[in-house]
């Protein structure tokens, strides 16, 4: 688990200092998520139910199917900071072509992870970073969804909203939903052999190209699963809000990119945590909204609260590493 | 022979970036028969002015090495944009204490981004991207609803023109030989490439290397919130949504002007042709009548189509 595997830095200090705050450090992400949802239940024990967490949790989905996909990015050693306008697109597409002519709708989502796959193509192969590319592709993606829909509308498919309008019992949706996710993309990545290449070709790329593993193929996986789990984020945002407008995920990005970072992932060496992500999209979307509201907060302060707890986190983080090394 | 070819071509991408400049006016003008040629001139050189500010600061934080990007600049440049005209409140004589207001936003903006980058030991995307979100708050509550209008003295500034060229334009031009001296010949700039290159090697021969990153840092937030003061005088007015196109457009002039992602290697007259390219683009787009739509599906596609050209390096992010 995300345990054992970041566990392999060699340093002084006694182990049982270290072990703990390799604990601890593991602990983090559930951490600010536990405070946060007792920062709610101190300021509004309502919230606390099957309808609140419900309600609060909604959009926490597509967030999290976002963190995913970053995630899988950013395990490759690379950055997407198109995922926000891709998940608009998907979204557009959705609330069009998807419901009205089923049959072009699948094709361009499809179309929409094989572009994927041939960047992560391209970004290998000539070297290109991934930064300015994908920079580049989120105009690709916005243009694309304001194409397609230049005025909010569209309608979700029917089955879409059966799907996220599912209420299971005892068990709030979006959690179970989180659960699911986060369960498999977890068993997926850190307990498969093929997820062990993957995070390798992050994590020590030159060797893994010895061993034999194409680093072509590793990148062309990751960036069609980053594509594969944008196209789920958009269906979920859809399902959700019924209808879609081009820049409907265009905050997405950042909150994805931070989301992977407050779950205990980082930016090089492939070390990411499937259920860390999924935490902290969790974190993010109960923090940046339900809880500033029952803290009476303007909603101007949204963005910041994103930026504020990222912080903390991390200021928590390099607190912890610096007793472990 | 090809590889030699393209090694060739990319060793010499900002020569490109101009020829690309060169060849979408000649197509814009051929598209309006001639119509305007000077006029597009005038208006890519004002518009090109405001890319170049910026892209000399994140070609500095891109020399530093792998990794580094200033991704603080739309929200700088929104929230020093706000601060200069809310400190210039309309008044002529107060316009050079609002540039220094401006100034000092995005050099506390640049302190701020190093600060997190040293305390907490966190790569540089992620500190300029978490300073944004709080900046980018500041600003909408700070600015919140108020169009407040630049002084007239310092609109008919941003706006004038000598023979044709923008008066910014030519301070920007000395602006950037300026900064090409800096780069290539003083201490400051020799350090900048030489951590770009190899950051042990230089901190070994004795570059201070923490004070250099906290300069470039503090360099590119002070010239993305000057950048946002003749912003807000030129389009007359400070804007929450103001600096939202310099983000990629710092990027992609950095990139296509030759600078190398990878560090240590950093290419100033290319920043110049990359912004006109990048401008005299959208231009041609706006001439041909195209819808917004396509006009940003086009520019994103040419960006990547040009790095693709242009790259080939051994880049990390």
């Amino acid at each position: 688990m995300a345990v054992g595997f970041l566990s392999g830095r060699s340093g002084a200090g006694t182990l049982d200092a270290r072990g703990r705050a390799h604990l601890l450090r593991a602990l983090l992400p559930a951490l600010s998520l536990a405070i946060v949802v007792v920062a709610i239940a101190w300021l509004n024990p309502r919230a606390i139910s099957y309808f609140g967490f419900t309600l609060m949790l909604n959009l926490a989905i597509p967030i999290a199917l976002a963190t995913i996909a970053q995630m899988f990015v950013i395990a490759g050693n690379e950055l997407d900071l198109s995922i926000g306008t891709f998940v608009g697109f998907v979204g557009c597409v959705t609330a069009t072509w998807l419901r009205e002519a089923p049959l072009l709708g699948v094709a361009t989502l499809v179309g929409g992870i094989l572009v994927y796959a041939a960047l992560g193509a391209l970004i290998h192969l000539r070297n290109l970073p991934s930064v300015v590319v994908t920079l580049g592709m989120s105009f690709v993606w916005q243009g694309l969804a304001i194409l397609l829909l230049p005025k909010p509308g569209g309608k979700a498919p029917d089955w879409l909203l059966a799907m996220t309008g599912f209420k299971p019992p005892f068990v709030p949706f979006p959690i179970l939903a989180a659960l699911v996710i986060a369960g498999v993309v977890q068993f997926a990545l850190m307990r498969t052999s093929y997820g062990a290449i993957l995070r390798g070709s992050g994590g020590n790329p030159s060797a893994l190209a010895r061993a034999g593993w194409s680093l072509l193929t590793t990148k062309i996986v990751l960036f069609s699963l980053a594509g594969f789990f944008g196209v789920l984020s958009g269906l979920a945002l859809i399902g959700i809000t019924t209808s879609a407008d081009a820049n409907i995920g265009n905050g997405y990005t950042l909150l994805a990119i931070a989301g992977v970072i407050l779950g205990g992932g980082e930016f090089v060496g492939g070390r990411v945590s499937p259920v860390g992500s999924v935490i902290g999209a969790l974190t993010l979307a109960l923090a940046a909204s339900p809880l500033l509201t029952f803290m009476r907060i303007p909603p101007d302060w949204q963005v910041a609260a994103n930026g504020a707890i990222l912080i903390i986190v991390l200021a928590a983080r390099a607190l912890i590493s610096r007793r472990e090394t | 022979m090809m590889s030699g070819f393209i090694r060739r071509l990319s060793a010499k991408a900002w020569l490109w970036s101009f020829i690309g400049a060169l060849l979408v006016y000649l197509a814009t003008i051929a598209f309006t028969r001639g119509y305007g040629a000077g006029g597009i001139v005038t208006a890519t050189l004002s518009l090109a002015v405001f890319t170049v500010i910026v892209g000399i600061g994140q070609m500095f934080v891109i020399t530093l090495g792998p990794g580094n990007f200033d991704l603080s600049l739309p929200a700088n440049i929104g929230l020093a944009s706000a601060v200069a005209m809310k400190v210039m409140d309309g008044n002529d004589s107060m316009v050079a204490v609002g540039l220094l207001a401006a100034l000092a936003c995005g050099s506390a903006i640049g302190m701020a981004n190093y600060f997190l980058i040293w305390a907490l030991r966190i790569p540089p995307i992620i500190a300029t991207l978490s300073a944004s979100f709080i900046i980018q708050s500041v600003d909408i509550s700070y600015g919140r609803g108020l169009q407040i209008k630049p002084p007239p003295g310092f609109a008919a500034f941003t706006n004038l023109q000598l023979a044709g060229i923008p008066i910014l334009a030519i301070l920007t031009v000395l602006f950037t030989i300026g900064a090409a001296i800096m780069l290539q010949r003083l201490v400051y700039g020799r350090s900048v490439l030489a951590i770009g290159q190899n950051i042990r090697a230089a901190w070994l021969a004795g570059v201070k290397v923490g004070r250099i990153r906290f300069l470039t840092y503090t360099l590119s937030g002070a010239l993305g919130g000057m950048d946002g003061a003749l912003l807000a005088g030129y389009f007359r007015g400070a804007n929450v949504d103001i600096g939202n196109e310099y983000l990629l457009a710092s990027l992609a002039v950095v990139v296509i002007g030759g600078t190398s992602v990878a560090g240590g290697k950093a290419n100033i007259p290319g920043i110049w042709g990359a912004s006109l390219f990048l401008v005299l683009l959208l231009t041609m787009l706006n001439t041909f009548g195209v819808s917004a739509g396509v006009r940003l599906v086009l520019t994103g596609l040419v960006i990547v189509a040009v790095i693709t050209a242009a790259g080939g390096e051994k880049a990390l992010r």
